[in-house]
């Protein structure tokens, strides 16, 4: 029973990694790029809710909506800012604009909010289901969340495999200029994806601190590389590898902290990483890509 | 605009089609172009002015300076004199995708199809200035969505149809034949409804009846659609039995200009593919 209710709290944290690690992987699939400033996006999701719900007194779930709508034109003015400026460039230059952005954002947060730990809403407060005699313990959050978290996965799915913007992020994921030489403008196709990616982080920002129960500037950096595992452990690129990566991880974590030890969890989640890659270079559901001489 | 000196054909002659382009403007005319890369000069003084319905071809030995030429007309690479006209507009400055959308597709010498999509969605890629539905529509499933999807999935069908394609539309572009392949990239170069066509080394890789096949199908093209065709090749075969015009290039300049019959026969061709015969 003790593993049940394990394997329930892995998924709960796995389902928000998933959803990280989806913008994750959008944005390097699309952009080719990894936007590090991708963690400090959902800590700005988080505070957003929490001001809106502070200051209204709205609760937690109305103010999701208000939170993407911030952090999907926070995506679009960073990509177009700081990172479509060196498109063209190497993509070290790149990478190092993100980590920058990164420590802008907590910067600034710092400046805003402070740097203290805030308390921050749950945003279901309902009493845990209780089965087996109370001894299995099922939040109806854990659940919210992880019905969230297949539901943008389907929707993102649907939306890459089905629509015109999706094929047109798939020509350009696979072949940028050809895609260009089709007619597709690339710089709006990346805008784009830099919006839904931040959309989503905003999402994962409110259900990761409302699980932790508080928010402060560093609340997004270390989910946010942890999710930046999940979605090399998957494959990185592919939506469905984030999704299976997320939650893989978040079970990893939360078995081996329960049954081996806290202390070496993390120890034990990136040795498991080091291993798939060994085998499997393009993580567990990506693509072998074969370079052509 | 009517500067017909500069068009690739001097004399419109046997085709009627011609003809008719003769008092049209040429729908692409590049003035004088020219491109360095660091201090070498890839392509100078390249002139050329292509009719309405014309299909052309550029050949030349290879480093000539072809594929640079089509990346210059396509926008690809900014030139560093001259200008590139199409319909008549400068397209200085512009991105490729916007050249594209003016009217003007193209195929690869290496393909580059997009191998993860189905050979339908990579056509749907092509037309993608077309289908005007917004992210939220698509998403809601409003109706609108559905007319622009069902309209899109028939002009798809009707050009994969066109180029013998219609049986491998559901099939991923990547693990298809590679004669097929290179229709496939035709197809999804005609879904962006252009004016003119640019086919990068159409029959590379094709046996004789595969080029065959694809001689009559630039003609077809030309004729069903109305539309110009430019072509790269090093099928000579090919290229003197669809061309109504040739430019011949070599070190980044045009050596000659004419119908095929003067090309076989032009000295200064002879000796850019075969060398100078010796004085003796």
């Amino acid at each position: 029973m003790d593993f049940l209710q394990y394997f329930i709290d892995g998924l709960y944290i796995g389902a928000i990694y998933a959803i990280i690690a989806l913008g994750y992987t959008m944005v390097y699939g699309i952009a080719k790029m990894l936007n590090f400033a991708h963690g400090d996006v959902i800590m700005v999701g988080a505070y957003m809710s929490y001001t809106f719900v502070s200051a209204s007194g709205m609760p937690v779930y109305l103010s999701i909506p208000i939170a993407m709508v911030i952090c999907t034109v926070l995506g679009i003015v960073i990509e177009g800012l700081a990172y479509k400026p060196l498109r063209g460039t190497s993509s070290l230059a790149v990478l190092i604009t993100a980590i920058g952005v990164s420590y802008f954002l907590q910067n600034a947060a710092q400046l805003i909010w402070g740097p203290a730990e805030i308390g921050f809403n749950r945003l279901v407060n309902a009493k845990p289901f209780l089965l087996f005699d109370g001894k299995l313990r099922v939040s109806p959050e854990a659940m919210v969340t992880l019905a969230i978290a297949v539901v943008i996965m389907v929707a993102l799915t649907t939306f890459v495999n089905r629509t015109q913007t999706g094929k047109a992020m798939r020509a350009v994921a696979e072949d940028r200029d050809a895609a260009q030489l089709m007619g597709i403008n690339v710089n709006r196709t990346i805008s784009i994806t830099f919006a839904i990616g931040s959309a989503l982080a905003a999402v994962a920002g409110v259900l990761l601190c409302s699980k932790v129960q508080s928010v402060s500037p560093t609340v997004g950096s270390m989910p946010g590389i942890r999710a930046f595992t999940a979605a090399v452990f998957g494959g990185i690129g592919s939506i469905p590898g984030a999704m299976l990566g997320g939650m893989l991880l978040g079970l990893i974590e939360t078995l081996t902290g329960a049954f081996i030890s806290t202390q070496f969890s993390d120890a034990i989640v990136f040795l498991i990483l080091i291993i798939v890659l060994l085998v499997k270079p393009a993580g567990l559901l990506g693509k072998q890509v074969q370079e052509k001489v | 605009m009517s500067d017909y000196s500069k068009k690739i054909l001097r004399v419109p002659t046997y085709s009627l089609l011609r003809e008719q382009d003769a008092d049209k403007q040429p729908v692409l005319v590049a003035n004088n172009l020219g491109i360095d890369f660091g201090g070498l000069t890839a392509v100078d003084s390249f002139n050329i002015a292509i009719g309405p319905t014309e299909i052309s071809g550029l050949i030349g030995p290879n480093g000539a300076g072809k594929t640079t030429i089509f990346n210059l007309l396509t926008g690809v690479y900014q030139p560093t004199r001259g200008a590139v006209l199409l319909k008549g507009i400068d397209t200085k400055g512009m991105q490729p995708s916007k050249v594209t959308r003016m009217g003007i597709a193209r195929t690869f010498q290496n393909i580059r199809l997009f191998t993860d999509m189905t050979a339908k969605d990579n056509v749907k890629v092509g037309m993608h200035k077309d289908i005007r539905c917004s992210f939220f529509s698509s998403l809601l499933r409003l109706p609108s969505y559905y007319k622009s999807e069902r309209a899109a999935d028939e002009k798809a069908m009707e050009l994969l149809e066109f180029m013998g394609l219609a049986d491998v539309a559901d099939v991923k572009a990547g693990s298809l034949p590679y004669g097929v392949q290179r229709r496939l990239e035709i197809a999804r170069a005609l879904a962006t409804d252009p004016a003119i066509l640019l086919l990068d080394e159409p029959a590379a890789g094709m046996n004789p009846s595969e080029t065959a096949e694809l001689t009559a199908q630039i003609r077809r093209i030309r004729d069903t659609f109305q539309i110009a065709v430019f072509l790269i090749e090093h099928d000579m075969n090919l290229v003197m039995n669809v061309c109504e015009a040739i430019a011949v290039v070599n070190y980044g300049k045009i050596i000659a200009k004419g119908t095929p019959d003067e090309i076989k026969n032009d000295p200064a061709v002879i000796e850019a593919y075969l060398g100078k015969k010796e004085e003796s």
